[in-house]
């Protein structure tokens, strides 16, 4: 029996294939943006420290990942480290790997923005009283820099999950893999369904990515009416 | 053979693979800018059916990736009877993402401008569409000219995706080349130096702008 | 004769290439309250900035209640807990209330008990009036108010100093009087040493035991009480009080 396209999305288990392959889609996103938030926000203090090398090590580390594209990026971690380095990662271990020190070469730029423009006087008035370091930053540095850094966070984390699209290129089992997989499977039979599969991956996408962007957009507005 | 000859061998089909990166992504750039601009003065003017057209489009193009934008254009129009090469693919599809980016860093740069200075436009009794013209326009390009070389950044970045339509732009030919000869560490090398070629100087020239922006003094 | 609570010897700051303070001498006694007075510039605010170590000075030594200070940031996050300091601009962190702002010493740099600070907390803000506004956060009060938290904030930590730069100098006129009275208090029934940066001169002609005057970052004068107001030695003081109208 030949289907139409739109049947190609209930044919089989098909359906819960594509939502399989969406949940690996997340859980990279997931575990990279955790991760990547730990060592970024870390990093993102160390480079509001008055060390020079320090703050230049971070820089470029910044820079790196920012110049280069993450698909090169993904290639580059997917080439060159079993090969040089010797490290045998499965495809999805390298993708959050990637993804995570990405977020966090981000993040450190984004903590520290946030950190910076938090005005001088509050950093002295802390010192005042008698605040170590640390305690400058947990009790009084980090608690008012963590709004400013809120909107640009959570936009980095949209920005994570349309790069996990990435993934099938280094041939990750997500969502979009698996779409093909279908599209093939069913090439003879339904030719339309490639118009049904990618429709309903773009939706998966713009369901995740809408809420985060409107959330990102809201924290944005109340920060600005914070300050007025 | 010596990594330095595979690199010299290999730079020709670099050579073509940069300018092909180069011409893919000023044609989607200069796309994206326009698309931008008149999606951001919809929005400004709030032009009723436009308006609210621009903002589904905005909200479609920024929340889903450009692989699978780029999957629909080049798989499933045909479908439709809409047959485009890859490279036109590649095109549309950056204008689409990148349209939306635009418009969003121009309403950006509008919304920048101090509320002094529309009110100290009205007292002196201009217009609506004067008060776009003589203060909105020329103030809010200039704050936006971060964002849109952000963007420009950005989208430049994005024409590596163009590879899973089979374009043979930068990442294309290394992915090839390491597909065919196995050199993996001189092709990723020669990639990684063909991005930076054109994204150091865009990345220096986007911090001296932000500076000036930042202290004020850039359209003055 | 005791030997002085604060002890400033031939102090030097500069900024780069431009010199702030010239050798700075000055002794102040336990309970004793020193005015610093000068037109803006003259390198009041850095001088008591200095005493707190949020400057470094170039040259010259600090000594205080016997123990020569160092600019090593640890003895400074020690010596801080008993040097208090109130700021022009109040500085309350926005983000804790009232009563979390006070604590914030007490409990996390002095490491003592919640049940132990909170009493004489309760009868510091008691004093200041703000008694009812012990969870309110800084954005809810006036200025005033947020200026009375703050000179809370640092003495809760018991300081044997405090220093105060130009605190009524951002306050509504109404309000400069209640936090001038609070300062006053402080000297005459506790004692408490202290070191006043200030341009209200009835407020420092009443004050003070000591007189320091400042131009281009020297001393010009250095008198004891009201002397300086009554009988100004130096031109530019004579000048400096002339133009205050007081």
């Amino acid at each position: 029996m030949a289907h139409s396209g739109i049947d190609v999305l209930t044919a089989g288990s098909n359906f819960s294939r594509l939502l399989g392959g969406l949940w690996v889609t997340i859980k990279i996103a997931l575990i990279a943006i955790i991760i990547g938030l730990i060592i970024g926000v870390l990093l993102g203090i160390l480079r509001t420290l008055p060390n020079r090398p320090l703050r230049f090590i971070l820089r470029l580390y910044l820079e790196f990942f920012r110049i280069v594209p993450t698909v090169v990026l993904l290639f580059l971690f997917y080439y060159i480290l079993p090969k040089e380095f010797n490290v045998n990662l499965p495809a999805d271990a390298v993708a959050t790997l990637v993804f995570a020190l990405w977020v966090a070469a981000e993040m450190t730029d984004i903590v520290r923005g946030a950190l910076e423009s938090v005005p001088q006087h509050q950093k002295e008035a802390g010192q005042a009283i008698g605040l170590t370091y640390w305690q400058l930053q947990r009790y009084v540095l980090i608690p008012q820099a963590w709004p400013l850094c809120l909107p640009a966070t959570v936009n980095l984390m949209t920005r994570v999950v349309k790069t996990t699209s990435l993934l099938m290129l280094i041939s990750v089992m997500d969502v979009i893999n698996i779409g093909q997989q279908i599209i093939e499977a069913n090439n003879k039979t339904a030719p339309n369904g490639v118009f049904w599969i990618y429709g309903i991956i773009f939706i998966f996408y713009f369901m995740i990515n809408y809420p985060l962007s409107r959330w990102a957009k809201h924290l944005n507005k109340r920060r600005l009416e914070a300050n007025h | 053979m010596s990594s330095w000859a595979i690199i010299q061998q290999s730079l020709p089909l670099f050579q073509k693979g940069f300018f092909i990166t180069l011409k893919l992504a000023a044609l989607g750039i200069l796309g994206a800018i326009v698309v931008g601009s008149i999606c951001s003065l919809i929005q400004y003017f709030k032009l009723p059916l436009l308006n609210p057209l621009v903002t589904i489009y905005t909200e479609i193009a920024r929340n889903t990736p450009l692989l699978i934008q780029l999957f629909f254009l080049y798989y499933a129009f045909p479908q439709l009877g809409l047959r485009l090469t890859a490279s036109q693919c590649g095109i549309v599809g950056l204008i689409f993402l990148g349209g939306s980016y635009m418009a969003a860093g121009f309403t950006g740069g509008f919304e920048g401008i101090s509320s002094s200075q529309l009110e100290a436009g009205q007292a002196i009794g201009l217009s609506r569409w004067q008060l776009a013209r003589y203060v909105v326009l020329p103030q809010g390009l200039a704050l936006s000219v971060p964002a849109l070389a952000a963007n420009i950044i950005f989208l430049i970045k994005e024409t590596s995706i163009f590879t899973v339509i089979a374009i043979p732009e930068l990442t294309n030919t290394a992915l090839d080349l390491i597909g065919m000869y196995y050199h993996t560490n001189e092709y990723l090398v020669v990639l990684v130096v063909a991005y930076a070629i054109i994204l150091i100087p865009l990345s220096l020239i986007l911090t001296y702008l932000e500076r000036r922006v930042r202290y004020g003094t850039f359209g003055n | 004769m005791s030997t002085p609570l604060l002890h400033v010897n031939h102090l030097e700051k500069y900024y780069q290439k431009t010199h702030i303070l010239h050798d700075v001498n000055f002794e102040l006694n336990t309970g004793e309250v020193l005015t610093l007075l000068g037109p803006s510039g003259s390198g009041k605010s850095t001088l008591l900035r200095c005493l707190n170590g949020l400057e470094a000075y170039q040259q010259g030594s600090i000594t205080f209640d016997g123990q020569a200070v160092t600019q090593k940031p640890k003895q400074w996050q020690q010596l801080r807990q008993q040097i208090g300091m109130v700021f022009q601009s109040y500085d309350l962190f926005p983000n804790r209330n009232v009563l979390e702002n006070i604590l914030l010493g007490p409990l996390k740099v002095q490491k003592r008990t919640r049940a132990a600070v909170l009493p004489e907390v309760q009868q510091l803000l008691e004093q200041v009036g703000m008694a009812d506004y012990a969870n309110a956060y800084p954005r809810q009060l006036s200025g005033g108010q947020k200026q009375r938290i703050a000179i809370v904030r640092a003495l809760a930590l018991k300081p044997k100093l405090m220093l105060f730069d130009e605190v009524t100098a951002s306050l509504d006129p109404e309000m400069v009087r209640d936090v001038l009275n609070i300062i006053r208090q402080l000297a005459d029934s506790h004692a408490m040493t202290m070191l006043v940066v200030t341009h209200e001169m009835d407020f420092a002609k009443q004050i003070s035991d000591q007189v320091l005057f400042l131009a281009d970052g020297r001393i010009r004068e250095q008198t004891p009480g009201k002397q300086f107001f009554e009988q100004p030695q130096t031109e530019r003081a004579q000048n400096f009080l002339a133009s205050m109208d007081f």
